[in-house]
Formats: C-alpha cells, sequence, structure tokens
C-alpha cells in the first residue's frame, strides 16, 4: 500500500506565487522518505496540503488511500505533524498539550495520559510533565513536537525540518528514535537540510526545486548517476605534480589537493597515476557528502 | 489501516468537544484574576454609584426600584462582554502563537470547534453573570418571573456574543483587531440597550433608533424573565436572538471551512 500518493498536485497562492507545479510522488508504506529542496522550493507547503493546513489549488493526494479532500477526516487520522515552528500554548502544561493534542484526535483523556507518560519517558521528557511548556529549552521543545505527533499512534509521521538549531547530541538521539519508530513500522517523510540527516537515515528521496520534482527515487540508485566525484587529497611532493593541475586538479595548499573524478574512472587509478610521480596519498576524504553533491548539481543544473 | 486507539464518528467529535471545553475552562480559570474579578468590581460600583446612591432619588419603574430594574441589565453587559471576550482571546491566542494548528491538523470537525470555543465562551459569561446576580442580592432582591425565559436569554445570549467573538478573532490579524469591535460597537450598542433606562421613558423617534439595536431585545427579554414586563413583545425578542445565533452560526462555519485568516 501506498502512504502518499500525489498527482498533479499544484498550488498557486493568493500572490500568485506558485508553490508546487503539477507535483507527482509516490511513497510506499514504511518507507523513510527525504524531501528536499532549497528554501521556497514548495516543501512546506506539500506537507502543509497533506495535513491540512493550506488548501491545493488543483491535483489529488491521497493517504493511505484517503483522499485528503473528500475523506479528510480519515486521512487526517492517519498522520502526525512536527512542523517547523513550535507551534504550541507555551502556557499549558507539557502533559496538558499532548492529552489535548490526542482529545482532538478522538483519544479519551485517561488512554492519553497512558500514552503522553509512554512517550515522555522514552523521550527523556516525564520529569518535565508538570511543568509549562514555555520552561523547557529548545532542545526539550523540539522533543515535545516529536511526542505530540506521536499521541494517536499515527501511520505517518511527516517532520518539517525536525533538528534545525539542535545539537549533535540530541540529533544523534532524534535519528535513532526515527529509526525505531520507522523500523516498527511507521512511515516517515522528513524534509531536513542536513543531507548528512538524509543519506544516513531514508532509504527514497525526492529533491524539490521551484515546485517541481527534479530527482525521485532510492538514494543508492541516485548516487550511482552521479557524473562525478570530488575529493581532497592531503600528499607530500605536491612539485611532482605540476603537469596535473588543471583537469580537475586543484592545488588547495603545499599539502593538498582537490580532485574531481568521473565516475567511470576509479579513484585507485588515479592514486597509482600519482604513485608513479612519485607522490604519496597520506590521507583522503570526499570533498562533500555524495547527497550533498548531488543535491547542488541538481540545484546548479 | 486505523488503530482502534482513536475513536471514530461521533465518539470522537463528542471527546474533541470536551477537549475544547476542559481546555477552555483550565484556560479562563488560570487567569480567573483577568475573567472574574474585574466583572464583579465594575458591576459593583454600578449597583453602588446608579442603584444606591442615584437610584435612590429616581422613581420606581414598572412598580420596582431603580435598582432592581437595572440588575438584569447589568448581569447580561457582564455576560455579553466576558462570553465575547473569552471566545475573541482564546481563539486569536490560538491563531497568534500558532496552536489553532494542532486541531486544523486534527479530523474534528469545523462544527465541534465552533461548539467548543463557543461552549467555552458561554461558560465564562454564565459563570460571571452568575456571580453578578449573587452580587445583586447584596443591593436588593430581584424577583424571578419565570426561571426558564431567564435561562433562554442568558445562555442564547452568551453564545451569540461567543459567536461574535469567534468571528472577531478569525478575521484579526494583529491584537488590536481584538478591541476595535467591543470597544467602538459593542459598549455602545450594549450601554444604548436598556440597561440603565425603559425606553418607554425615550422620546418617540429615539425609541425607533433604539428598537434597531439587537442587545434592547436581549436584555429586555432577560429582563422580562425577572418581572414579567418587557418594552418590546417578548415574542420579537425571542425571534431576533434565535435568528441572529443561527445566521452567526452558519457565518462561522463558512469562515472556518474556507479557512479563513487560517490557511494559506
Amino acid at each position: 500500500m501506498n502512504a502518499i500518493e500525489i498527482k498533479n498536485l499544484t498550488k498557486v497562492y493568493q500572490s500568485g506565487a506558485k508553490a508546487l507545479n503539477e507535483v507527482n510522488l509516490t511513497i510506499k508504506q514504511g518507507d523513510f522518505f527525504a524531501l528536499l529542496g532549497a528554501n521556497g522550493a514548495g516543501k512546506s507547503t506539500l506537507i502543509n496540503i497533506l495535513t491540512g493546513l493550506v488548501s491545493k489549488s488543483s491535483g489529488e493526494a491521497k493517504i493511505f488511500d484517503f483522499d485528503i479532500t473528500k475523506d479528510s477526516e480519515n486521512s487526517k487520522r492517519m498522520v502526525g505533524l512536527v512542523p517547523q515552528e513550535f507551534n504550541f500554548s507555551v502556557f499549558e502544561k507539557v502533559i496538558d498539550i499532548l492529552c489535548t493534542y490526542a482529545g482532538y484526535f478522538g483519544v479519551e483523556r485517561k488512554d492519553a495520559e497512558i500514552r503522553a507518560e509512554e512517550i515522555l519517558n522514552k523521550l527523556g521528557l516525564w520529569d518535565k510533565h508538570n511543568q509549562p511548556a514555555m520552561t523547557l529549552s529548545g532542545g526539550m521543545k523540539r522533543r515535545l513536537m516529536i511526542a505530540r505527533a506521536l499521541m494517536h499512534k499515527p501511520q505517518l509521521l511527516i517532520l518539517d525540518e525536525p533538528t534545525a538549531g539542535v545539537d549533535i547530541e540530541l540529533r544523534h538521539e532524534m535519528w535513532d528514535y526515527l529509526v525505531e519508530l520507522n523500523n516498527s513500522g511507521t512511515t516517515i517523510l522528513l524534509t531536513t537540510h542536513y543531507l548528512e540527516e538524509a543519506e544516513q537515515l531514508c532509504k527514497n528521496i525526492a529533491i524539490l526545486k521551484k515546485g517541481v520534482i527534479v530527482k525521485n527515487g532510492s538514494i543508492k540508485e541516485l548516487l550511482q548517476h552521479m557524473d562525478s566525484q570530488t575529493y581532497i587529497l592531503t600528499v607530500n611532493n605536491i612539485k611532482n605534480l605540476q603537469d596535473f593541475f588543471g583537469n580537475g586538479v586543484i592545488k588547495c595548499d603545499d599539502n593538498t589537493i582537490e580532485v574531481t573524478i568521473e565516475n567511470q574512472i576509479n579513484i585507485s587509478e588515479f592514486i597509482l597515476e600519482l604513485n608513479k610521480k612519485n607522490v604519496a596519498v597520506l590521507d583522503i576524504k570526499p570533498k562533500n557528502n555524495r547527497l550533498e553533491q548531488l543535491y547542488l548539481s541538481l540545484l546548479k543544473s | 489501516m486505523q488503530n482502534n486507539f482513536q475513536k471514530t464518528g461521533f465518539q470522537a467529535n463528542w471527546i474533541a468537544f470536551k477537549t475544547i471545553i476542559r481546555k477552555e475552562v483550565v484556560r479562563f480559570f488560570r487567569i480567573w484574576t483577568q475573567a472574574f474579578l474585574p466583572p464583579v468590581i465594575t458591576q459593583t460600583l454600578y449597583f453602588v454609584i446608579f442603584g444606591s446612591f442615584i437610584g435612590s432619588q429616581l422613581s420606581e419603574i414598572n412598580g420596582i426600584s431603580y435598582m432592581s430594574f437595572i440588575v438584569p441589565g447589568l448581569i447580561m453587559m457582564s455576560v455579553i462582554s466576558s462570553s465575547f471576550a473569552n471566545v475573541v482571546s482564546s481563539f486569536f491566542s490560538s491563531k497568534f502563537q500558532r496552536f489553532v494548528e494542532e486541531l486544523l491538523v486534527s479530523p474534528t470537525p469545523n462544527w465541534v470547534i465552533i461548539a467548543g470555543y463557543v461552549g467555552g465562551g458561554a461558560l465564562r459569561g454564565i459563570i460571571v453573570g452568575t456571580i453578578v446576580f449573587i452580587v445583586s442580592v447584596f443591593f436588593t432582591r430581584p424577583t424571578i418571573y419565570n426561571i426558564w425565559l431567564i435561562l433562554f436569554f442568558v445562555i442564547l445570549t452568551a453564545i451569540l456574543f461567543s459567536l461574535g467573538g469567534l468571528i472577531n478573532a478569525i478575521f484579526a490579524k494583529k491584537f488590536d483587531d481584538t478591541m476595535i469591535f467591543p470597544t467602538f460597537i459593542l459598549t455602545p450598542l450594549t450601554y444604548l440597550g436598556g440597561v440603565f433606562y425603559s425606553i418607554d421613558r425615550l422620546p418617540e423617534f429615539w425609541q425607533k433608533i433604539s428598537k434597531l439595536n439587537p442587545i434592547l431585545y436581549m436584555v429586555d427579554g432577560f429582563r422580562y424573565g425577572f418581572y414579567g414586563f418587557s418594552d418590546v413583545n417578548i415574542w420579537y425578542s425571542v425571534l431576533i436572538l434565535c435568528g441572529f445565533t443561527f445566521v452567526l452560526t452558519i457565518y462561522c462555519h463558512y469562515l472556518l471551512q474556507k479557512g479563513f485568516g487560517m490557511k494559506n
């Protein structure tokens, strides 16, 4: 079954700005999917349409076969949304925020309280459950938003840049929790600006550019189709490399070069060429995260 | 595919309704110094100044003291302003802090959202009205002619002005916008709605002008429930109150359905 099925989805705002242009996208149940794109590419608009926060102009979208317009009540039941910005009442207690949200989804208060305790314990927030949300730190507020989205046990979790502004330790904890959720059967749709996050967590991605999907598929598959890759090499005897400069090789400093290698050439062949010139490679690393490289090349094209 | 954890249909709507009401009640008890004290203090001052000091020098109206005459109007004034203020501030805050999105992404139908917010506003209005009534007993002994009419007018008026507050909140783009309607329209209409005087005593021209004011019918109908006399036909008052409530309910639903001020 498809968790999300979008056909020819278009959104034109009242200002005339076309945020989405005939978008087609399918996300399978159980997938961990990343939606990437620059600011203003249409990611949030797409998410907001799916969750009922923005009305579509044309096209159709289904969540677990429930049409978001004709059967919005059922489609909304399936989704948990973690929006980009904090959107809870800061004066309310953590437990009340969670139970109120669950109540909107038809969960009885007593069931919601049990569920809240379970999730808050998991996310390390239970000791704050009786405190007003305004007393939480930024990272705690992020976790509260995730907890809230999970209160009604949704089949599909949509996260709009959930780790923006979150410290590295917490980001890794959140990644672990999301992987655990995905392994337990929850489909996850994620937008993020951290491409290593997408590469590490997601099976499939789509890249949005000016409201159009320019790339869509499995990360493995997409990376295989990259034309070239850039590496940073630390070498000795750099003076022996005069003939190499130009043709994809740039001298960065007295010990470092940047090499862009076409996909059909193996990096080891290049290293052998260097060895022939009596140059040893002391260290090698990719210049960018591979997905980042693909992403940038697509945005530039 | 759906889990049993979430109830569906009527049961889900009932839980969502109870949730909104609970949230509203918790909110106005959290801010009880704003919600209950000011109207009680203001109305007490009215009782003291207009009722005791000035009222003692005025003749009776339809056989009752001036103090007793103004009691229903002052209760109604509190009900109107509290119901309106509760919904306009609560719903606008939820828009301003964006936690209205919690409701918009949920399967809660718009009519349940309206019922919840209006129910919360009406509840606050009725609580404030009851407190003002209790305070009035310290100054006079209002009689009760027809309890059902009193309940009908107080409940429906609280609902009507909660609906008004909701519409105001939907249109408001900044906090100042939530004050324009109560300051420039609601307060003058309430003061001119026969709270402090019987329109029978006005010149004919001003009587006709007064009859264009919908709040007159609410105050007058409510007063009829206490003393059994009214300036206008009681059934006109019932009809006008029901009519306005019906029209505003439909209009609120239309605005939410369109996502006015919230979607896009």
